[in-house]
């Protein structure tokens, strides 16, 4: 069964003369269980895609079926609870004024979760970080803490789809490798579906089994990540990107 | 000794193990970093002492506040017992000094209950909100900023009735678009941050998202510029004092003394000069304190 349908999706921006399209005749889907990467450039629309599913951009047409359920102009309370999203920055993502415990327990609370306090102690051992962080402000944390707090948070009412938004490219690159590792594990553990974006090519070809590579709004092609390992991409734009990061590697 | 220490080690500990602890340690720090700052103690102390004055003014006032005694009219300070003299119908000025710490205090705190608050309830939701409710609002904003600050006060005392409760209610009414703007603004800055979206993905509704989360955003910057407003709040009280439409005559409300005093100013000069020191004073006590107040709400700016 599938987790994720998307459906000749279009989303855009502006109104009358000024629309632009930042996502056009957009269709994959993701199967449950399975982890799905959206690579290309910057503007390329991979982010839009992203929070087109979220609910974050109402500007858009084509159909999109999350977990059995098609999706309308507003997000019904229980996709809430299904579909939850990891932003890109953890500088930005955590509201400066809370505790991590705040956050968590208000999650919790709007999930209608029971015994919050004892779930509060076993997300952030889930996540890596002991109880020591569970009253500490998000300036009192580093960035990978950062981001593993958004993680718990998003996993905080049991979700089974995952949206990852460039989720370690504001970290560097040892933490970044932290935050894999740990998602990676949360996947298995909680038997997530991930659609994952990144520029990053080694990013998605660790963590994801298909990707979508993009651009300009459009899908170039969605190639499975071993047919990636030995470049067998089809398009000539996803054969140039595999060659500059391959190049960039060496 | 140990108990007190062992207080200490409680609400700093680096790893508090439940909510209230963890409550309790984050005031208790909040009230280190604002004893830290001296000037705001000084402001605080000023402050606290000012509303002893007021809470006690029938202990400490030597003579009755409304007592007239034209034989010891403008009397200089520390003659015949007066310790601040008498103004121009022989009143004891300390006594109605004591006094009229009541009514500036009670002043103060009319208004920032009301005018703060309005103006935030308006700017987040404007702000939050958009389209034609933010339009609209903006719109009511812009018409109390164009129009004279006292004249419009004026017209709800004449509508209200004349008195003191009136005169702050008037004063409130007329200074919260500031306010508006000013928390607007800060909205437009939140409104579409990832933490914003974030619990939005939690199944936030607005109501929650403006309550929880912008409005203790907000409350930095609206803190700072209602201690800045302070000193105009009851100089404007007084104004409306002087013009009949305030505190009525025999109140000792300090803006009315020093309408009365003005008459007297070359020649004695106490009777002005000693309610415009205790304005001074107060106005002077709560932008220091509005300063740490500022660092104590504002937890990003850690030193630790």
């Amino acid at each position: 069964m599938s987790a994720v349908t998307v459906n000749d999706l279009n989303v855009w921006f502006g109104v009358g003369a000024d629309r632009s399209y930042a996502v056009q005749n957009v269709t994959f889907d993701v199967d449950d269980g399975e982890s799905f990467g959206l690579v290309g450039e910057s503007g390329s629309g991979k982010s839009t895609i992203l929070r087109a599913i979220a609910g974050l951009v109402p500007t858009w047409s084509g159909e999109m079926t999350v977990a059995g359920e098609t999706l309308g102009p507003k997000r019904s309370k229980s996709f809430y609870s299904k579909v939850q999203m990891v932003f890109q920055d953890p500088y930005a993502s955590l509201h400066p004024r809370q505790t991590v415990d705040r956050v968590l327990s208000e999650a919790m609370g709007l999930h209608g979760v029971e015994n919050i306090d004892t779930r509060i102690g076993q997300l952030l051992d889930d996540v890596g970080l002991g109880p020591g962080f569970r009253f500490r402000y998000p300036h009192q944390l580093s960035g990978g803490q950062r981001q593993r707090v958004a993680i718990a948070r998003a996993l905080a009412c049991d979700p089974s789809i995952l949206l990852l938004d460039e989720p370690t490219s504001a970290l560097d690159v040892s933490v970044q490798a932290e935050i894999l590792n740990l998602l990676v594990d949360l996947r298995r553990e909680h038997k997530l579906t991930y659609i994952m974006v990144s520029h990053d090519l080694g990013v998605v070809g660790h963590l994801c089994e298909r990707i979508g590579v993009m651009k300009d709004g459009r899908f170039e092609e969605v190639l499975s990540v071993e047919a990636m390992r030995r470049s067998e991409a089809q398009s000539p734009y996803t054969k140039h990107l595999l060659e500059s990061s391959i190049n960039s590697i060496r | 000794m140990s108990t007190s220490q062992g207080l200490r080690d409680w609400l700093l500990s680096e790893e508090p193990t439940s909510r209230r602890q963890a409550r309790f340690a984050s005031w208790y720090k909040g009230w280190l970093t604002l004893r830290s700052n001296r000037l705001t103690m000084f402001g605080l102390y000023v402050l606290a002492f000012l509303i002893l004055c007021a809470i006690f003014a029938p202990v400490l006032a030597s003579h009755d506040p409304f007592a007239q005694d034209l034989g010891q009219r403008l009397l200089a300070p520390g003659e015949n017992g007066h310790l601040f003299g008498t103004d121009s119908l022989g009143r004891d000025i300390y006594s109605r000094l004591l006094y009229g710490a009541r009514i500036s205090i009670y002043i103060v705190l009319l208004v920032v209950m009301v005018a703060p608050l309005v103006g935030l309830i308006v700017g987040t939701v404007s702000g939050y909100a958009g389209g034609w409710i933010d339009v609209l609002l903006m719109r009511i904003t812009d018409i109390f900023l164009a129009f004279p600050r006292l004249i419009l006060a004026l017209a709800f005392v004449a509508a209200l009735g004349a008195g003191i409760e009136n005169a702050v209610l008037a004063i409130s009414l007329t200074a919260w678009p500031p306010y508006a703007r000013i928390a607007r603004a800060e909205t437009l800055t939140i409104r579409n941050s990832d933490y914003i979206h974030a619990i939005k993905l939690q199944g936030a509704g607005a109501f929650r998202i403006v309550t929880k989360h912008i409005w203790p955003l907000c409350i930095s910057s609206l803190v700072i510029r209602v201690t800045l407003d302070m000193a105009g709040i009851i100089l404007t009280a007084a104004g409306l004092g002087f013009l009949g439409l305030g505190a009525q005559p025999p109140s000792p409300e300090w803006g009315a003394m020093i309408s009365e005093g003005r008459k007297y100013i070359l020649d004695y000069w106490w009777v002005a000069t000693i309610p415009g020191i205790a304005i001074f004073a107060i106005s002077l006590a709560f932008n220091l304190l509005g300063d740490g107040l500022r660092d104590v709400l504002d937890p990003k700016e850690d030193n630790s």
